[in-house]
């Protein structure tokens, strides 16, 4: 016999539900007057560093059919590659950025939308470049546990291609799944396949 | 910085296609994830501050009516720990909850359940941990209520849980249930959960020794999220 491990076990993840606005977007779900404003709706607070961009997008399920009870959040480095965290040993991110986002999926169209400012290159752990990129974070109603994915835009064809986590992909043919496609104007839109020939790689980070 | 955390265990969590869960057959990805080693995307996430909280967030019996006006249903105090795999306590994160009235009913435009709303509850709270992870808000119990899955489906009376951790890894959604609901062995979101003793680490409860006399009963409800390998403050690593 050997000594037990008493490490806990994570909680349990449960689905996020129909009705997760209540909780997260309260404003949108037209329950006013609690908080101020809807948190992770407002990503620029000041006169902020970097490109600004419009990232939109839709979550689409095996069907085909858009999402509209999703809710996404990113994360993301400012446009000098910083995180605003206490974790970010580098230096100090852009103060007027928070690098953090929420969006509901639109209740009609399923469309879901971000204001935020293109980021700059974050380094791998063995020092290498990654090619600039969006953390994405998607819960709904039937999705068990939160996924994770990420955005990479389509006008970083090099450094894309230099990516220590795309070129590790087995399935190079589903890279694309993870690049924006551009709109002009620095609007990216990157639309999310839950299932089916063009399912979006998720990550177990 | 490699592997900041650790891995999630994936046959302990729900998988991501669960039948039964009728909503998740279209909507749970069929390919397996992607995984590598955790970047400082991962290993740092959002910080809020403990200033951000109105006076009432974490009180939703007195935090959506006008001034003073109280929800109905039985009065509660929800606590516990926010603690990481290693035990130790995670400060100063962020706590959204989320749930029905006490009749089961949930204020939502999508939400066509015939009991009724109350005018004096919202169903929204938020609260952030101490020093030690130690959170708690007020609340009245949420009744079961019934949803499409089957045609007799019932949720068991159930809060839910938004916890940021400290960092976008730990990012995690849950449900609280509450110690002897029947409800909660029928249930099928619940069951997307593969061992029961999975399932019992979700149910809180009944904490009477943090009851208040004649005002609310409690229910203790600690929730674990990734143990952190390693500790980044102010630029210096500690631990290993």
């Amino acid at each position: 016999m050997v000594q037990p491990l008493n490490h806990l076990k994570e909680s349990p993840s449960q689905t996020a539900g129909p009705y997760v606005h209540i909780g997260c977007t309260p404003n949108f779900a037209e329950i006013t007057g609690v908080y101020p404003h809807d948190l992770g709706q407002q990503m620029i607070t000041g006169d902020v560093a970097g490109p600004r961009i419009r990232i939109t997008g839709r979550v689409i399920d095996g069907t085909g059919t858009p999402l509209r009870d999703a809710m996404i959040e990113i994360w993301q480095a400012d446009a000098a590659g910083l995180f605003n965290s206490p974790s970010e040993t580098r230096g100090q991110a852009d103060p007027d950025f928070t690098g953090w986002g929420r969006a509901p999926s639109d209740m009609t169209t399923g469309t879901f939308t971000f204001d935020t400012v293109k980021p700059g290159a974050v380094p791998f752990v063995d020092g290498r470049l990654q090619a600039p990129h969006v953390t994405l974070w998607v819960v709904a109603r039937g999705i068990n546990l939160g996924l994770h994915t990420r955005m990479y835009f389509p006008d970083e064809a090099e450094a894309n291609a230099a990516d220590p986590i795309l070129s590790r992909i087995e399935h190079q043919n589903r890279v694309n799944t993870l690049i924006a496609t551009a709109e002009g104007d620095g609007h990216y839109h990157f639309d999310i396949h839950l299932q089916g020939e063009t399912e979006t790689i998720f990550f177990d980070i | 910085m490699t592997n900041g955390f650790v891995n999630r265990d994936r046959r302990w969590h729900p998988a991501a296609v669960t039948p039964d869960y009728k909503t998740s057959v279209a909507r749970g990805p069929r390919l397996a994830p992607l995984s590598f080693p955790t970047t400082l995307g991962e290993e740092t996430g959002p910080v809020f501050g403990h200033d951000m909280l109105g006076a009432l967030d974490n009180d939703l019996i007195l935090n959506f009516g006008p001034q003073g006006e109280m929800a109905i249903g039985p009065r509660i105090i929800v606590h516990g720990q926010l603690r990481d795999e290693f035990g130790r306590g995670v400060p100063n994160t962020l706590i959204e909850v989320w749930q029905a009235n006490a009749g089961g009913r949930y204020r939502h435009k999508k939400e066509s359940y015939l009991a009724p709303l109350d005018p004096n509850f919202g169903g929204c709270g938020r609260c952030m941990t101490d020093a030690q992870g130690f959170y708690e808000f007020r609340t009245i119990m949420p009744g079961p209520y019934p949803w499409p899955n089957t045609m007799n489906d019932w949720r068991p009376a159930h809060i839910h849980f938004s916890i940021f951790g400290q960092a976008f890894a730990q990012r995690l959604i849950t449900q609280m249930y509450f110690e002897g609901d029947p409800l909660i062995w029928h249930c099928p979101i619940v069951d997307t959960i593969p061992t029961r003793e999975g399932i019992e680490s979700l149910v809180a409860p009944l904490d009477m020794a943090r009851t208040v006399p004649m005002d609310a009963r409690a229910y203790k409800f600690d929730i674990t999220l990734r143990g952190r390998r390693q500790t980044l403050f102010e630029n210096r690593m500690e631990g290993l």
